[in-house]
């Protein structure tokens, strides 16, 4: 059994690193600047799930897989808005917001597919899913090749969209003013900042990340929709943003660590250990608590996490 | 953007009669747009509900199929009370159930020669400290570490299904179906059925003491009161010298039991073998129903049973009309996206601003 952990094993495993990581990375990142503007996004999983369908059906009925990808981004924005709507508008328990979105979207996204995808004998249908890339010349480097040259768009575009990220949050005007949001309302709102306006923005753009990630599970990696197919990939991400401490930067080392421990159960289990593969199924989500127990007590997180702003 | 100019004016504390209103107005509203998906399938709205009320409370049967859903629904639902009481946001309520149900068959399918008498409660205490200890982890982590117990829950409750399936993938796998499904109970380990001919079971039975014992806790005792005072506000309740850390890790416990009963009576009550889909989101239901109850005994109750009709009717109406059956989520779903407008609108006044 060993000898199949050769170089090739390690290889493979890098390689998939990058796939596993991408839904994480662009979920993760979404939620750090709905957090860092001080909303707790628990609706990810459902925005998740309602790109997966989404972002499914526009492929399977229009063959453009792309157009998938847009619509399942506008459809975790649609799904932002609301979000923000409950949240920021109405000042409800966040908590509450998130879990009823979420709810409500893993039903939706199931609805919307048993209506639209004929399901004989309980066989789920398959588009032609996303391919590898190939970075000419690059791609055929010997182990850095298949690596970093051969992989998905949506690979690299996840990996731009978390560095982009990061420049916005720390490096401009904009980024000052979510993290301002975040810390002190009050404060923001007294030098001018519209504290309502940046909060609902931050989850629109949390949203849309979302349902590219959701897209990315049912267009990339599988090619088919499947209920509950995020298997609690938005709840990974809910404890990336504390271990990556809101930086996008981080975070993008968080989600390259955690697709890693992805990918290796996933190539374990596809050199054939005789242990149970809900086992490995597992293991991502022990890691995160894990990761959780580490970093818990240093966290620092936002300040105005989880308080609603009211005007006086 | 030019919008009305709206000003918000704080109401008086709502009352209890519009607290039932907000909740009440909410399931309607939710019903109201889940209307648009029934049209979507092709289907009259007005026909679609008439087969979902009618499929739920239409005749003896289907009353009693509402009841055997409102068992785990109503235990799921009194466990997440608890817990929002004191603001431990148990959101693993669905994972507990599991760890119940696992305890309970490893009894059940252990001691196959065992009279009722001992089968039937060792079931019930195994199926309750199950879920006591799935739900204990968070806790602990919560309280010794600070770790949110919103994300270890979560993240529980895969972890608890993976479990399962390793366990019904591997040593309890049916070894002629290789069904992913554990060995039957004993004939005495299956709780008694109460109305003969349905599949009513002493397990609601018990769900309806468990309310009763809720009902107790909430209104008749001092751990109920400081529950609550942590919930309203957990730095006084401390300086109160109300143990909040004590507290809240108790209360995990005894939710997390509940929804581990949940699941042990949906082995032995219901289904007479563990299986992977032992709970259809009960577990989130759960959530749905203590906030649709205002963590209120008597409104969690009510607020079960009118889960249990959704559950219940959609299938029915998914057999007659051919409305897809996850309908059901989305109206839980949205029930709760509407009690927090009308929770708002109970709380606030919406006025225009006059120039």
């Amino acid at each position: 059994m060993m000898q199949a952990l050769n170089i090739a094993f390690w290889i493979s495993v890098l390689t998939m690193t990058f796939r596993m990581a991408t839904p994480l990375l662009l979920g993760t990142v979404g939620e750090a600047f709905a957090e860092r503007s001080g909303i707790l996004n628990l609706g990810i999983e459902g925005m998740m799930l309602m790109g997966a369908s989404v972002g499914f059906l526009m492929g399977y009925i229009t063959g453009n897989l792309w157009l998938g990808v847009l619509m399942a981004g506008i459809s975790g924005m649609v799904l932002g808005v609301l979000m923000a709507f409950l949240t920021v508008t109405l000042g409800a328990q966040q908590h509450v917001s998130g879990l009823g979105i979420t709810i409500m979207s893993s039903g939706l996204s199931f609805y919307l597919y048993r209506l639209n995808v004929p399901t004989p004998g309980g066989i789920p249908i398959t588009v032609k899913s996303f391919e590898p890339i190939k970075v000419p010349l690059l791609a055929d480097l010997p182990i850095l090749g298949p690596i970093f040259f051969n992989q998905y768009e949506l690979v690299y575009i996840s990996i731009i969209i978390a560095i982009v990220s990061f420049y916005l949050l720390y490096k401009t005007d904009w980024g000052l003013k979510i993290r301002a949001v975040g810390e002190n309302p009050r404060a923001a709102d007294t030098v001018g900042i519209n504290v309502f306006r940046v909060r609902y923005i931050c989850l629109t753009y949390a949203g849309g990340l979302a349902g590219i990630a959701g897209s990315w599970l049912s267009l990339a990696q599988s090619g088919m929709f499947l209920p509950g197919m995020t298997t609690g990939r938005g709840w990974i991400c809910i404890a990336l943003v504390v271990f990556g401490f809101w930086n996008p930067l981080r975070i993008l080392g968080g989600a390259m660590l955690f697709g890693g421990i992805d990918a290796f159960q996933l190539s374990l289990q596809a050199v054939g250990f005789k242990i149970p593969y809900q086992l490995f199924l597992m293991m991502p989500h022990v890691f995160t608590i894990i990761a959780l127990i580490l970093v818990s007590r240093r966290a620092i997180y936002p300040r105005a996490l989880l308080k609603p702003y009211r005007r006086e | 953007m030019v919008l009305p100019r709206l000003k918000l004016e704080k109401r008086p504390p709502p009352t209890l009669k519009m607290k039932v209103a907000a909740a009440i107005g909410s399931i309607a509203l939710a019903l109201l747009f889940s209307s648009i998906l029934i049209v979507q399938a092709g289907v009259n709205p007005l026909v679609g509900y008439f087969h979902l009320f009618y499929g739920a409370l239409g005749d003896k049967l289907s009353l009693t199929e509402t009841f055997v859903r409102f068992c785990p629904l109503a235990l799921t639902g009194v466990a997440c009370a608890i817990a929002f009481l004191c603001k431990f946001w148990n959101i693993g309520a669905e994972g507990q159930l599991y760890a119940g149900g696992l305890a309970a068959t490893f009894f059940g399918i252990s001691f196959l020669g065992a009279p009722s008498y001992l089968i039937i409660p060792l079931m019930t205490i195994s199926g309750f400290l199950g879920g006591a200890f799935w739900a204990f982890i968070p806790a602990a982590l919560k309280t010794r570490w600070k770790v949110d117990e919103v994300v270890t829950t979560l993240l529980g409750n895969w972890i608890i299904y993976f479990i399962t399936g390793a366990i019904l993938y591997g040593p309890w796998q049916n070894p002629v179906t290789k069904w992913p499904e554990s060995p039957a109970i004993s004939e005495a380990a299956k709780l008694p059925i109460l109305i003969p001919g349905t599949r009513f079971h002493l397990g609601i039975v018990l769900a309806l003491i468990v309310v009763l014992i809720y009902l107790v806790i909430y209104w008749g005792t001092a751990w109920g009161y400081e529950l609550k005072a942590i919930g309203a506000n957990p730095e006084a309740s401390y300086s109160m010298g109300i143990k909040v850390e004590r507290n809240m890790v108790l209360a995990a416990i005894l939710s997390g039991g509940i929804a581990g009963l949940a699941g042990a009576f949906e082995v032995n009550g219901l289904n007479f073998h563990m299986k992977l889909d032992l709970s259809h989101g009960y577990g989130y239901t759960g959530i749905v129903i203590a906030m649709l109850g205002g963590l209120h005994p008597v409104g969690v109750a009510l607020a079960a049973f009118f889960m249990a009709i959704i559950v219940t009717g959609t299938q029915a109406m998914h057999r007659v009309t051919g409305v897809p059956f996850p309908l059901s989520e989305v109206i839980q779903g949205l029930s709760l996206i509407c009690l927090l407008l009308g929770n708002f609108l109970t709380e606030y006044r919406v006025r225009r601003v006059v120039e």
